[in-house]
């Protein structure tokens, strides 16, 4: 059937170079699916017109469901009949993506019987992605991935299916379960991860460390990064192991420390620890010498967002620093806050990190009874939304306007 | 407090009265049933009776550009 494929001048280009080509996947797959078939012709003729030719399916979706499924229909149905319907599901991954691979052989098994074959292991929110199926078979494979135990993600204008690092189940590094917060912050959230009711969409993502391996204080709208509230722990025989084999320590470590807050004096390092940013360079340098402290929890942050609507946001801490216990009741009740107020106030597509930038964050974090401290403040007197009313005397503001 | 199924009443009365004219958003049907019944209705409530309406494929969700609780219909940009 190989010689039957479309010819394709133009997506033949990006099978070229080392790197892997999602041309090369399609024209695997289309040898066995005619939805993959005709997928290629049609993007062939969109490279070739500059015209996408998909249509938004509005009203797709499972029973119940608000989310998890994204609606597709091609404009060109009579050319290309295996694309007629070509929609995206998407399937709340496990957390920090472990999979047997019989598990991963059933999950593609589903799809090449009722789907493209296509997937794409994972999108940037992290759910498993099924590309391209027709509408009659979204109830059967959501029917049948629920019997192997997989659930539809988020998608509109809900929570996201939340996504962490692999936290303490392989990395040294992890201050906190990442896996378990997700996991349970996924069960608490189901109602509104699948029924939208938001203003726009909301991610949680949670990294083990400031390392933030699933970019979560630039990726999502709330950030749990785990830190420690101690002294960096310090073996003085490994750092002058290493310096024995040749690092140069005090170029590498300590003139990279981004708060000048180490010394090495050619046998011990010394860490001014009340200085210190968690910013991992040094542990990360030097693994076998220093560790994070033994007084481990998490910082939150908010408002982080990629560039769809607005411009792209960074989040801004919070909290600072939280224990994390189950069952994170405090973190659960300040979200719950967070919503309330962002649903009565934002604004249709606002994001909560937009949403922060109109009201302004001295009156959201009022609002959200959240308390104000140093820890907040990036640089003294750079940022201008916390403001102290306990240090503010009513006369100040008039002697200013006077003198 | 009213019950679950006077809400989802109402909500969907304010759906079908406002089908063609402006979709409406989940908080929209919150809100005015918060303003509509006072101290007799409240979030939760409200969110139960959503998803009775959803469960019961009263009403489905749709996403254009937000989502929307809307009746049931085919929509122009599907195809066979
Ligand atoms: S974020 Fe930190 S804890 Fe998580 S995998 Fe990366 S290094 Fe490890
Ligand atoms: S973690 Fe970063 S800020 Fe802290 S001592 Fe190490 S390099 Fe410096």
């Amino acid at each position: 059937m190989a010689d039957a494929l479309p010819k394709t001048p133009m997506l033949d280009e990006l099978e070229k170079g080392p790197w892997p080509s999602f041309v090369k996947e399609i024209k695997m797959a289309a040898k066995r699916s005619p939805m993959s078939k005709d997928l290629l012709g049609l993007l062939e003729q969109s490279y070739n017109e500059k015209i996408g030719h998909w249509k938004h399916g509005g009203i797709v979706g499972v029973m119940g469901y608000g989310g998890g499924i994204i609606g597709r229909y091609t404009d060109l149905p009579e050319k290309y009949p295996g694309v007629s319907h070509f929609h995206t599901m998407r399937i709340n991954q496990p957390a920090g993506w472990y999979y047997t691979s019989d598990i991963l052989r059933k999950i593609c098994d589903i799809w090449e019987k009722r789907g493209s074959g296509l997937t794409n292991m994972h999108g940037s929110t992290g759910d498993i992605i099924l590309l391209g199926t027709r509408t009659e078979e979204l109830e059967p494979i959501f029917k049948e991935l629920g019997e192997l135990d997989f659930d539809l993600g988020g998608s509109g204008s809900d929570v996201r299916t939340p996504s962490c690092c692999c936290g303490m189940s392989r990395c040294e590094w992890a201050c906190y379960d990442t896996m378990a917060v997700t996991y349970d912050l996924t069960q608490t959230f189901q109602d509104e991860l699948h029924r939208p009711a938001f203003p726009y969409k909301f991610k949680f993502k949670m990294s083990g460390c400031p390392n933030d391996c699933v970019a979560s204080i630039a990726r999502s709208d709330m950030s749990i990064i785990g830190t420690w509230r101690d002294e960096i722990q310090i073996d003085q025989d490994a750092v002058r192991e290493y310096a024995d084999k040749g690092m140069n320590i005090m170029r590498d470590v300590v003139g990279n420390c981004p708060s000048k807050c180490m010394d090495f004096d050619g046998k011990e390092i010394s860490i001014e620890n009340s200085y210190c940013v968690r910013c991992m360079h040094c542990i990360n340098v030097m693994p076998k010498a220093l560790r994070p402290g033994k007084d481990r929890g998490a910082t939150i942050l908010l408002g982080s967002k990629a560039p769809i609507v607005e411009g792209a946001l960074l989040s801004s801490v919070i909290i600072p620093f939280i224990k994390m216990e189950p069952p994170y009741q405090e973190i659960k009740d300040m979200v719950e806050r967070i919503w309330d107020l962002w649903c009565e106030e934002g604004k249709a597509r606002e994001r909560v990190g937009e949403f922060i930038q109109r009201v302004g964050m001295g009156n959201f974090l009022e609002e959200c009874e959240i308390d104000i401290v140093p820890e907040m403040v990036a640089h003294p007197r750079e940022n201008p939304y916390v403001f102290y009313e306990e240090f503010y005397e009513e006369d100040d503001g008039d002697d200013e306007e006077e003198g | 407090m009213k019950t679950v199924d006077e809400i989802a009443d109402a909500m969907f009365k304010m759906v079908s009265d406002a089908t063609g004219l402006k979709k409406l958003k989940p908080t929209d049907l919150s809100k005015a049933m918060i303003e509509t019944f006072g101290d007799d209705c409240d979030k939760k409530l409200c969110k139960a009776a959503i998803r009775e309406l959803v469960n019961s494929g009263k009403l489905v969700y749709t996403y254009f550009g937000g989502s929307f609780l809307e009746l049931p219909h085919r929509e122009g940009a599907a195809n066979d």
